[in-house]
């Protein structure tokens, strides 16, 4: 008999603290697979900082580093410069990335850092207890703004990957999101390509993943993919926005 | 060699082949002299876009195995302070060179030693130390740049260099000690270099267990208790005899102008003044200094700040002598004839 589905390799047993819902044990299963499919968990080394997925070097059974909040693209910079032959993934929520660590990720992109980033973003604070992130929606209401995001008191959202794809040294910028099977399909397919575009010693991969929080939007799952699919999808367009030769005037 | 070339080389002579820094007065010629420098040795130079993310770079470098430098000048240390606490509590050998310069504030750009509180009690949060040599010649930065790459490994604990701006800025002569074999250097089995037949490596802080986050904190005071046992460095100068009229206590450039005032003294007032250097300043050499200052009647503290070491001396004294303060801060270099003329006003 022929073996056609397994648990991933690079996913240790240990059970997973996310709350029911949540998208996080999908990603880390698609970030899996693909160090699994291409050959490259001996060679990994993922950087989690602080967020939900902080406790993520628990899940991924490869060498993993936890960080400070925001600085997963600084530790991955120093890693990657030392040994140039490690495949070096940051996982990183979007209050770490898009707001305490905005230096790190605009400069690590800008250095071209040979590293792949993978950038969840569920539009609030999620281990904190669901505060206003840079990404919030208008109106969406958080903890801290518990009236709804005012555009004119708290700015509207930020958009990543459009921001870092205003530079020109970055190769690999994908939106996806996972609140469909066959959008999950298009998350892993895009997941894996900034996988293999980093083996190929191509510079800096990011895949931003739109992705749902059940607990912390006060919404049922169903619902809540629902919500991301009519409120996030607009403002934040799925797709590739920068691949490798798309800026090369 | 100008200081701060000559750190720079100490760093490639002891294995580091690995520097992330911004640049900052006075130090920037470490990295200048580095970015030239490391292509002719394989090094790789990067130049971070802030000292927060300097500090994260060392810390993904030294867990990946590799020995890694940064260098600062105070406003850029203060930045390490969330990274400096990360790397101790995760046990990571790092070097740091802060190039002290005057604060607080964005102070000045002039030579200062105000950074003694922050290198040797303070910095980040939590329990942690961090090892800080203080070098008064740039032949000693060489020396203790070069040492400080073993302590860090040795010990698995960032290390600090601490050399006021004029350890930077001034030139000497120095001689480099031999290149270390990149092959002979401490093999690292806890780094994270990829999970090839054996479990992942993890480089972790993280400990919600209360019981775990004490242990490590248990397993950190024990690692120091170790380095306080054996790591205590410092020098005694003109120290002979019993009976001293004072005994000076300076670290660093300022120990070498106390030197120089206890030798103009020496010829036209008193031959009894000692000198006390700590070249540790963390961990502190009480009891070499408590010995020296059994001898004396009186002792004075000399210092380019408004006198942070003063506590530690008298923590090694214990009130049995009592204890002096001069200093002057801001880039104002105290000369040997502002200790020299001090010390007289002492003697009457």
């Amino acid at each position: 008999m022929r073996k056609i589905f397994a648990y991933p390799q690079s996913l240790t047993p240990s059970p997973m603290h996310y709350c029911p819902g949540c998208t996080h044990g999908t990603i880390h299963r698609m970030v899996a697979e693909s160090l699994d499919e291409l050959g490259l968990r001996e060679r990994a080394v993922g950087i989690a900082p602080v967020g939900c997925s902080v406790l993520a070097y628990d899940y991924f059974n490869c060498d993993m580093f936890e960080a400070s909040h925001g600085r997963a693209p600084a530790v991955a910079t120093g890693a990657k410069r030392c040994r140039p032959d490690l495949i070096v993934f940051t996982y990183q929520g979007d209050g770490d990335l898009a707001s305490i660590g905005t230096a790190e990720i605009i400069h690590a992109a800008n250095r071209g850092e040979k590293v792949t980033v993978i950038f969840v973003n569920n539009a609030i604070y999620g281990m904190t207890g669901g505060q206003m992130a840079p990404t919030t929606m208008p109106g969406q209401i958080t903890t801290t703004c518990p009236f709804g995001r005012d555009p004119g008191h708290e700015g509207y959202p930020i958009r990543m990957v459009e921001l870092l794809s205003t530079l020109k040294t970055p190769a690999y910028l994908a939106r996806v999101a996972v609140h469909t099977p066959l959008h999950t399909i298009q998350a892993k397919q895009a997941i894996r390509e900034a996988f293999r575009l980093q083996a190929q010693d191509v510079c800096f991969t990011m895949v931003e993943i739109l992705s749902t929080c059940p607990t912390n939007w006060g919404l049922t799952n169903t619902e809540s993919n629902k919500w991301l699919e009519e409120n996030m999808v607009p403002f934040y367009p799925l797709g590739v926005l920068k691949r490798p030769g798309t800026d090369d005037e | 060699m100008k200081g701060c070339e000559a750190i720079g080389e100490a760093a490639i002579r002891a294995g580091c082949r690995n520097f992330f820094g911004y640049p900052i007065t006075p130090q920037t010629e470490v990295p200048e002299y580095l970015a030239k420098r490391f292509p002719e040795v394989g090094g790789s130079f990067v130049q971070a876009e802030s000292e927060v993310a300097a500090i994260n770079m060392l810390y993904g470098g030294a867990g990946v195995g590799k020995r890694v430098l940064t260098t600062s000048s105070s406003p850029g240390i203060s930045l390490m302070a969330e990274g400096l606490s990360y790397v101790a509590a995760c046990h990571l050998p790092v070097v740091l060179v802060n190039i002290v310069r005057a604060g607080p504030g964005l102070g000045g750009i002039l030579p200062a030693q105000s950074d003694y509180l922050q290198a040797t009690k303070g910095h980040g949060h939590g329990d942690y130390k961090l090892v800080v040599l203080a070098p008064s010649s740039v032949q000693e930065a060489v020396d203790l740049i070069y040492e400080a790459f073993d302590l860090a490994d040795h010990y698995l604990t960032p290390v600090m260099v601490m050399g006021d701006g004029m350890i930077g800025q001034m030139m000497e002569p120095v001689e480099f000690p031999p290149e270390r074999d990149l092959g002979d250097l401490p093999t690292k089995p806890w780094a994270a270099t990829g999970a090839v037949g054996r479990k992942p490596n993890i480089i972790n802080s993280l400990y919600l267990k209360e019981e775990e986050c004490h242990a490590n904190n248990v397993k950190l005071k024990e690692k120091y208790d170790r380095i306080e046992k054996k790591e205590k460095r410092s020098e005694s100068y003109a120290c002979r005899g019993d009976d001293l009229d004072v005994l000076v206590v300076a670290y660093g450039t300022m120990a070498r102008i106390c030197k120089t005032a206890a030798d103009e003294l020496k010829n036209k007032d008193t031959d009894k003044i000692g000198i006390f250097r700590p070249i540790s300043l963390w961990p502190y050499p009480y009891e070499a200094l408590a010995k020296q200052a059994q001898k004396a009647k009186k002792i004075l503290v000399v210092e380019m700040s408004m006198g942070q070491m003063v506590d530690d001396v008298k923590l090694a004294v214990l009130g049995t002598r009592p204890i002096e303060f001069y200093g002057l801060t801001g880039g104002l270099v105290p000369s040997p004839d502002d200790v020299a003329d001090r010390l007289r006003g002492m003697l009457n």
